[in-house]
């Protein structure tokens, strides 16, 4: 069995690079601004998308979720547009548009057939150097983020203890706040913050654009070069401080009480990224570590934990491409009528495990095979190539690393698994938040309080 | 000002030139197998990766009286086969790098795979999931530990105000019909279902002649039918399920309000909608985009979110299935704005039905939903969703390519008149979740 998953995984490899080679080529442009083009031309559509180097990790105190709700006003006109002509114009060219903030970057996407990749370049060009930023718009929109907010966050007892846990568990990283922006903050937040920080991020010399379909490079960087080109680049573009996480010396351990009906554990220990991982492969090993944990269904907490009956779920996490070092997560759910004690047990044997034992030949071999493929699945979205590129080059990976991913996955070696687990993975770096459920009810969760009788729980 | 006012001319002149544009659609091919499986095939030889569908009417409006068996039933194919258990499976997939997943709806119970098209890949993998198609083990012990799994999520389900809505809405609109039920049961009946009404219902309904198959990708026509023989080779011919009872239409409305500790209350408005080869469903397809169903520029979001910030979320949706499935329109929004929020929701959908939607509107729907087209299909996993759906509702072969121009053929009295027979306000369901009032404290 072994030797068949060698040999398959060896043809893989070959196989991968005589096929994957999507033509990607890359511009630059005299004002700073980027264009990274990928040609696919099974269908006639395009995706265009504008990545900004800003996110909520290059954010303030006090002004949190900033970068967040500059980019619902990047819909509220220009001085050329009206608010919401921006999403019209998309439409009636038969477009879908959206964009999306993180902590590292704030992207923005339009989804068209390929003749009309010049209406996205003009308008984005448009809102690049000249949003119309009024205080009437504003006080409607941040309203709708507090909606939103309540919706993704106040409201979902898991997400309010994820964003608790990144509070906690990180002291000066940029990472421990919600890229939403904390309640108090958006209360408090002003159109002229929104406007410094519009100033500030949004130009030229501070964005990538990532184009994948059927168009062809050098006909894309003319089309740049006529709307983007003539856009002045911004001077005071500077890199945010490192705020870099100071060494954890022992563990740390919330509780979050809310009404819920399931408790939930979350676990992290501070790891390095990809653009921080000294040497670089301790990166690729954590990414097979935690596919070891949770990489598909024959992965070890659905196998040993899940399916033997120890959690209702577990996960494993851990981002290679972020910005700056960030969390190796685990979490679970306990069995019903189990305790959160449990759950943090039985995960903690398996962390142990990887320290103990090396991983198996075979299970190494079923992760890299999974890598190898869904490499080539990837391709059947260009929205993911473009992502996927548009996250490299703003984090400061740089795109053509991507190419490496899959050969470095397969060069890493149990030994190298082990010994991050090892490094990283230890007790004084271990932070800890548990969910606790209070009753739905407000008369039993009141009596819970005056320590009477519990109502459901 | 000029540069965009002058784009936005030669905009509506290049979308002249689209509308007359053919946009190819995929050449759909489709047979029955040996054992009476229908199939559908798209050959895109693009990438190398063959997907394939296997779906069969066996959704949860087959369930009977326990709710949630069809679900339970199509959840433990993932969970060992042929005496392999679960763990086995799953390492026979992902060692050959194949992504197999299942899931099912109220029509629907599928399985999927993914794999790199190479026979040394593709075999084994197509091996494994006929083993599950052929001999699913619903081993006792596998079965009591996914119940439990699934009663905690029906538990966590009642933390989430908007899955609370959900549920409360199906029940209001159907009543009796087997549309009513969630897909995932109730705690009662999961508790209920035992490991002989699993097999059974995989017995009658996991059958040739009940089972629709989608294949698209880098195979050709001949490695299809070879495919489909491999898979469907131990899967006996059976029967096809027989039709669903027709959805009642609600002769009046009602407002249903459930208190729940959120910040946000979860607003659902509806009633039975549209089927699949309805003779309305593209008048309604269009007339709802307007309404609600195409993100910032609809009408409701105009109102709710636009001019008021309301919700960040707002739409509207039919949402077609082989009877009517629901038209739904949905917001949420903080607690104290609700009575606001209401009317709102309210009043727009009942303006838009009884003044029609606008000119305006209609042009600039159809450019969105036409110019679009190449869009819906730029994918293989896309494409697969298509086949699926079109394979399972008996549409026809030219579905796709006649999308267009259906559309185009549409007048805008024919869409008013279709919303206007169609949607009623008065006989709406409201669900209201959340605003937990405080209560005196005893």
């Amino acid at each position: 069995m072994r030797t068949i998953n060698v040999l398959v995984l060896a043809c893989l490899g070959l196989f991968v690079i005589s096929t994957a080679q999507a033509e990607v080529s890359e511009y630059k442009l005299d004002n700073g601004l980027k264009l990274i083009v990928v040609e696919d031309h099974r269908a006639p559509v395009v995706i265009s998308q504008v990545w900004y180097k800003v996110g909520s990790s290059y954010e303030l105190n006090g002004t949190t979720g900033v970068s967040h709700v500059l980019e619902h006003m990047m819909f509220k006109g220009t001085q050329k547009l009206e608010p919401g002509e921006f999403s019209r114009i998309i439409a009636a060219n038969g477009g879908r548009e959206n964009a999306f903030t993180s902590r590292d970057y704030t992207a923005y996407f339009q989804r068209l057939e390929k003749s009309r990749l010049k209406v996205s370049f003009e308008l984005e060009a448009d809102r690049m150097r000249g949003l119309q930023l009024t205080d009437e718009e504003f006080q409607k929109e941040v309203r709708v983020v507090m909606e939103e907010r309540r919706l993704r966050t106040e409201d979902k007892p898991e997400s309010y203890t994820y964003e608790q846990f990144n509070a906690v568990a990180q002291i000066t990283s940029p990472y421990r706040t919600p890229i939403i922006g904390w309640m108090k903050d958006l209360e408090s937040l002003t159109v002229d913050d929104l406007k410094v920080w519009y100033q500030r991020w949004y130009a030229p010399n501070n964005a990538t654009v990532v184009v994948a379909g059927d168009v062809k490079g050098k006909d894309v960087y003319q089309l740049a070069k006529q709307y983007f080109g003539p856009l002045k680049p911004s001077k005071d573009i500077q890199a945010p401080k490192p705020q870099t996480e100071p060494k954890q010396k022992g563990q740390r351990r919330i509780q979050v009480k809310m009404p819920a009906q399931l408790p939930y554990l979350l676990m992290g220990y501070p790891v390095p990224s990809l653009s921080g991982a000294n040497p670089e492969w301790e990166a690729y090993a954590l990414e097979v570590l935690a596919g070891v944990l949770d990489g598909g269904d024959s992965a070890r907490l659905p196998t040993r934990l899940v399916r033997q009956g120890l959690l209702t779920s577990a996960g494993a996490g851990y981002s290679l491409d972020s910005r700056l070092s960030g969390m190796f997560l685990l979490e679970a759910v306990p069995v019903q009528g189990g305790t959160i004690k449990k759950a943090e047990e039985v995960l903690m044997k398996e962390v142990q495990a990887l320290q103990d034992k090396m991983v198996t030949k075979a299970e190494l071999e079923r992760i890299k095979a999974q890598v190898v493929a869904s490499n080539v699945f990837e391709r059947d979205s260009i929205f993911y190539q473009a992502m996927q590129i548009g996250v490299y080059e703003t984090v400061g990976i740089g795109w053509k690393r991507l190419d490496e991913y899959v050969e470095k996955i397969q060069a890493v070696t149990p030994e190298q698994v082990q010994a991050v687990a090892r490094k990283y993975l230890v007790p004084d770096h271990l932070n800890v938040a548990e969910l606790v459920p209070l009753p739905m009810d407000s008369q039993s969760r009141r009596q819970q309080a005056a320590g009477g009788q519990h109502g459901r729980h | 000002m000029a540069v965009i006012k002058m784009l936005r001319i030669v905009m509506l002149a290049g979308l002249a030139l689209l509308t007359g544009m053919a946009h190819a659609a995929p050449d759909i091919q489709h047979w029955k197998s040996a054992q009476g499986a229908q199939i559908y095939y798209v050959h895109a030889p693009g990438l190398p990766i063959v997907d394939v569908q296997i779906t069969f009417n066996a959704g949860s409006a087959r369930d009977e009286k326990l709710s949630g068996l069809s679900s339970l039933t199509n959840h433990m194919l993932g969970m060992g086969a042929g005496g392999l258990d679960a763990t086995k499976i799953a390492q026979r997939f992902e060692g050959v790098g194949a992504q197999f997943s299942q899931d099912s709806d109220r029509d629907m119970a599928w399985l999927k795979l993914r794999s790199l098209s190479q026979d040394k890949w593709l075999t084994p993998a197509l091996d494994t999931l006929a083993l599950i198609l052929s001999s699913p083990n619903f081993n006792s012990k596998d079965i009591e530990r996914e119940r439990k799994r699934y009663l905690s999520s029906l538990k966590r389900e009642k933390q989430n105000p908007g899955s609370v809505a959900k549920r409360i809405f199906y029940k209001a609109v159907y009543g009796e019909h087997p549309y009513a039920n969630m897909p995932n049961g109730t705690e009662e009946t999961i508790k209920a279902i035992r490991a002989a009404d699993l097999k059974q219902f995989f017995s009658r309904y996991y059958v040739a002649r009940n089972a629709t198959i989608a294949i698209v990708g880098d195979i050709s026509r001949k490695g299809a039918e070879a495919m489909v023989e491999r898979l469907m080779k131990q899967v006996p011919a059976g029967e096809e399920a027989p039709l669903l009872p027709k959805v009642k239409e609600l002769k009046s409305g009602q407002v249903i309000r459930v208190s729940h500790p959120s910040t946000q209350t979860h607003i659902l408005m509806g009633h039975p909608g549209n089927y699949r080869g309805d003779p309305d469903y593209f008048a309604m397809y269009v007339g709802n985009h307007a309404l609600g169903g195409s993100g910032l520029v609809s009408r409701l979001s105009d109102e709710v979110r636009e001019k008021r910030g309301l919700s960040y979320s707002v739409y509207s949706y039919f949402s077609p299935l082989a009877r009517k499935g629901v038209f739904m329109a949905g917001m949420q929004t903080k607690n104290d704005q609700v009575d606001e929020a209401v009317k709102v929701l309210r009043q727009t959908i009942k303006g838009y039905v009884d003044n029609g939607m606008t000119e305006k509107e209609l042009f600039a729907s159809r450019k969105n939903i036409t110019g679009g087209f190449p869009l819906r299909i730029d994918s293989n996993k896309k494409i697969l969703g298509y086949l699926a759906m079109i394979s399972f509702y008996k549409l026809p072969l030219s579905y796709l390519a006649d999308f267009n121009k259906k559309i185009d053929a549409l007048s805008l009295k024919e869409i008013q008149e279709a919303m206007r027979r169609r949607l009623h306000a008065q006989s709406m369901v409201t669900v209201i979740v959340g605003g937990e009032k405080t209560v005196a404290s005893q």
